[in-house]
């Protein structure tokens, strides 16, 4: 008799078997009925199993499912469960669980569509003023009064020219 | 009063049948968007969710495109109200659902609704009837892009719009087109196609989408994946499966009707009967009827003018529908009954089917998303 499959999660004997195919790849998981009811498997309103596959290592699993986002406190057991990120910052806090997922289930893993211009600028500005900031903090560290001078005085002009921008908005 | 300005007015939705589609009933594109520095809905305390909804509610209904729309709060309205919305494709269950710190605004012709603290902090979308969706994409772009002048979006240079689901990262558009496919579900071929197109990355629901059944042999075709290609190419690579699912369609009906046509007028005059005589119909079966009614009009066994009565009759067959036009909440024995009447009324002075051969009226008038004419 052919040996009876094991749960993905938990080693128990797996009564759920599922096959998705996403991208033409065959992805397939076996679960036991508590994990497939954990997981939401029994219930048809929504899940991916792009999901299902983030599998925590072994090792490693019980301090990556403890991770939690620093900006809104969603925790990667939370992700898990409800399949959803807490805020935009997520992405970042949990990008080696989101990543690999993400590649499994887009056709790429960035992005080649529509670009906000407004948020792009913005962008644009934040990567120079943090740039600027840390050349001035090294400026001062190294006692290089003159630059650092030079430096407060173009991040003073940057942050100007973000207000007027967001005024002509 | 909201729900007499959505009658009043005409809508996509309910008017589809004025150009002759055989198979596309509407075509849809949803963005999803969220505000930057905010944590999701699904996340979000509540003080944050009504912060959102004060901030955005106000600057969706100031766009130009949402000139005499609707804006709404979704706890301010009754629950029929929240289930007319959603029978008529202007707000998801899952809004009518959790609807503290949401809302909604629609505009005048019904074709474009913002729906605010969804999933997402704002899920735009554009529905238009037949096959379009070169100008469903134009105008839900504008709107975005409208937005983005009042609003600071969540965006990644490398993962594009950040949404609370990772299925929708990237582009963060679903773009779909409602499908009549009779003749797939009569010859059992449904399953296979599903099966299919699946593989290609396209998925398929029933109308009412996720979790909805298929009655009324309407399915929703859209894209799954988001991340990876731009919305053009997204759009182009769902339109040449849906080409190839019209297709199918269009062999399946030429199939049938070479091979049992007698089996299928009979399907065709039995429904005919049915909704001009019967006294107590289910909405399932009354979608089923339409739809059979609906090939009959492709078939040219009805006129034309029919086919507006069968589209108006798939939303119009919904229990909520059905209610508003009772004039009162009735219980689903006296919603049978009612529906009913009202099809028995609707069908009083539509000719009887004309049954004989035809062998050049399944060509497909569908008009190709290329040379669509732009209307607006």
């Amino acid at each position: 008799m052919a040996k009876p499959l094991k749960c993905d999660v938990c080693s128990e004997p797996a009564t759920v078997h599922l096959t998705q195919i996403i991208n033409n790849q065959i992805h397939k998981i076996d679960l036991c009925e508590n994990c497939a009811e954990q997981k939401g498997i029994t219930d048809p309103s929504g899940y991916s199993l792009a999901d299902l596959l983030v599998k925590p290592e072994s090792n490693q699993g019980a301090e990556t499912s403890a991770l939690s986002c620093p900006e809104c406190g969603c925790t990667q057991r939370e992700f898990k469960k409800s399949g959803r990120l807490g805020c935009a910052v997520c992405y970042e806090t949990f990008e080696t669980v989101v990543s690999p997922a993400l590649l499994n289930m887009h056709k790429g893993d960035s992005h080649k569509g529509k670009v906000p211009q407004r948020a792009l600028e913005r962008a644009t500005f934040m990567d120079r003023l943090g740039s600027l900031e840390n050349d001035l903090k090294e400026a001062i560290s190294s006692e290089r009064y003159e630059d650092a001078a030079r430096m407060r005085d173009e991040i003073i002009e940057l942050k100007k020219a973000m207000e007027a921008a967001a005024l002509e908005d | 009063m909201l729900i007499k300005s959505i009658f009043g007015g005409k809508s996509e939705v309910t008017e589809s049948g004025s150009k002759k589609c055989p198979v596309v009933l509407m075509t849809r594109i949803r963005l999803a968007r969220n505000l930057a520095d905010t944590p999701f809905p699904g996340w979000a305390k509540e003080t944050r969710r009504k912060e959102v909804l004060e901030t955005c509610l106000p600057s969706v209904a100031s766009l130009s495109q949402m000139k005499r729309g609707i804006s709404a709060e979704i706890e301010s309205l009754s629950d029929l109200e929240r289930q007319i919305l959603v029978e008529r494709h202007l707000i998801s269950r899952e809004l009518s659902g959790h609807a503290d710190a949401a809302g909604v605004v629609i505009s005048k012709d019904q074709s474009i609704s913002v729906m605010i603290n969804e999933e997402d902090h704002l899920r735009i979308q554009v529905i238009k009837s037949g096959y379009r969706f070169k100008s469903v994409w134009n105008a839900a772009d504008a709107i975005d892009t409208a937005l983005e002048e009042q609003l600071d979006f969540a965006f990644s240079s490398k993962l594009g719009y950040l949404t609370a689901c990772p299925t929708n990262v990237g582009t963060g558009m679903r773009a779909s087109t409602m499908m009549h496919l009779p003749a797939l579900v009569i010859s059992n071929q449904m399953e296979k196609v599903v099966r299919a197109v699946n593989q290609l990355g396209i998925a398929v629901r029933g109308l009412f989408g996720e979790g909805s059944d298929a009655s009324g042999s309407i399915f929703q075709i859209s894209n799954q994946t988001t991340l990876g290609e731009s919305e053009e190419e997204i759009v182009k690579r769902l339109s040449s499966v849906l080409r190839t699912i019209i297709d199918q369609e269009m062999n399946a009906r030429e199939k049938i009707l070479e091979k049992d046509p007698n089996k299928l007028y009979d399907k065709i005059g039995r429904a005919y009967g049915i909704l001009q005589n019967s006294h107590l119909l289910t909405s399932s079966e009354c979608m089923n009827l339409a739809s059979l009614v609906r090939f009959g009009v492709d078939l040219e066994m009805f006129p034309e003018k029919t086919r507006n009565i069968v589209d108006r009759m798939f939303i119009e067959c919904q229990p909520g529908h059905v209610q508003y036009h009772a004039g009162q909440e009735i219980d689903s024995n006296a919603r049978d009954a009612f529906r009913a009447e009202y099809m028995r009324k609707q069908f009083e002075n539509v000719s009887r089917p004309i049954f004989n051969l035809h062998e050049t009226s399944t060509e497909d008038d569908t008009p190709k998303p290329d040379s669509e004419p732009e209307t607006d």
